[in-house]
């Protein structure tokens, strides 16, 4: 890859800002992530937010759900794009990784992530 | 029970419907009646991603759901119906009195919409139509979750 993946947080009301500033906060990599809400928008306004967000860059889009209009906005545009990927449940520990980890394909950052973040899921012992 | 809810969204089905209003009303199954996601099996298996499998989603054109109303208003289980636009819920009622209420859920912003609610964006046609939806004797209120309190027809139109 020769140039950096880019990462999409997509998401409802201010989840992915939120989340944006916490990894910015953590690691101090600010040019990794872009944030988009779906607040406000139909499918049509949220995929041109989406557009807009990946700038025609190979992209790996980080939903909140597994379902709802972030997710199939997200996955109707993967589909025409191959360098697009998409996780769903983003949460911080899936985005550091990724953070670090932005010299894959769109599909490999996007298994690497669900995996990153799959093992950030525990029941700590009280 | 029947259709305990008959929506206006243009998201279809997501979170506020299958949580917000899905767990209060316990239900059972969910339609969706829209001509394009009826003819795509691809998006069909992403709108049944967002539902648990305990309820199930049927997807049904607009030809289709005016037929099968009357079996969907008879299930035992609670249900809710789905349009993505105000057309739909109009022909669903024009072949029907069975839709005796309708609920505005979410009509977001486009090009000659102005802002009636948060939630809801109506060009003065729409407000036509569902002023004329009013009209059949429909009860139409917006409310986007269950929660909040229901807008009648009248304060955003």
């Amino acid at each position: 890859m020769s140039e950096p993946l880019r990462g999409v947080i997509v998401s409802h009301a201010a989840v992915a800002q939120a989340l944006l500033a916490a990894v910015a906060a953590i690691t101090g990599v600010r040019d990794a992530l872009v944030s988009v809400s779906n607040d406000g928008c139909d499918s049509g306004a949220l995929a041109e937010r989406l557009v807009a967000a990946i700038g025609g860059k190979p992209a790996v889009l980080f939903v909140d759900l597994p379902g709802g209009s972030c997710l199939t906005s997200s996955v109707r545009l993967a589909r025409a794009n191959a360098d697009v990927a998409v996780v769903t449940g983003v949460n911080l520990a899936m985005l550091l990784d990724f953070v670090f980890h932005r010299d894959l394909a769109p599909a490999d950052a996007a298994r690497r992530a669900a995996e990153a973040g799959t093992k950030a899921i525990r029941t700590p012992a009280a | 029970m029947s259709i305990a809810l008959y929506r206006i969204d243009d998201r279809l089905i997501h979170g506020q419907v299958v949580v917000g209003w899905g767990k209060p009303l316990n239900v059972g199954f969910i339609v969706l009646v829209d001509d394009t996601v009826r003819a795509s099996a691809w998006e069909q298996d992403l709108y049944r991603m967002g539902v648990p499998p305990e309820i199930e989603v049927v997807f049904a054109s607009t030809a289709e759901a005016a037929e099968r109303l009357p079996e969907w208003e008879r299930d035992p289980r609670v249900g809710i119906l789905i349009a993505g636009d105000i057309d739909t819920v109009l022909a669903l009622s024009a072949n029907s009195h069975r839709v005796s209420r309708v609920n505005v859920g979410g009509i977001h912003h486009r090009p000659g919409r102005s802002e009636r609610l948060r939630y809801v964006y109506l060009s003065d046609d729409e407000a036509a139509k569902l002023k004329a939806l009013a009209a059949q004797g429909v009860e139409v209120s917006a409310q986007d979750v269950p929660t909040a309190r229901p807008v009648p027809l009248t304060e955003f139109t």
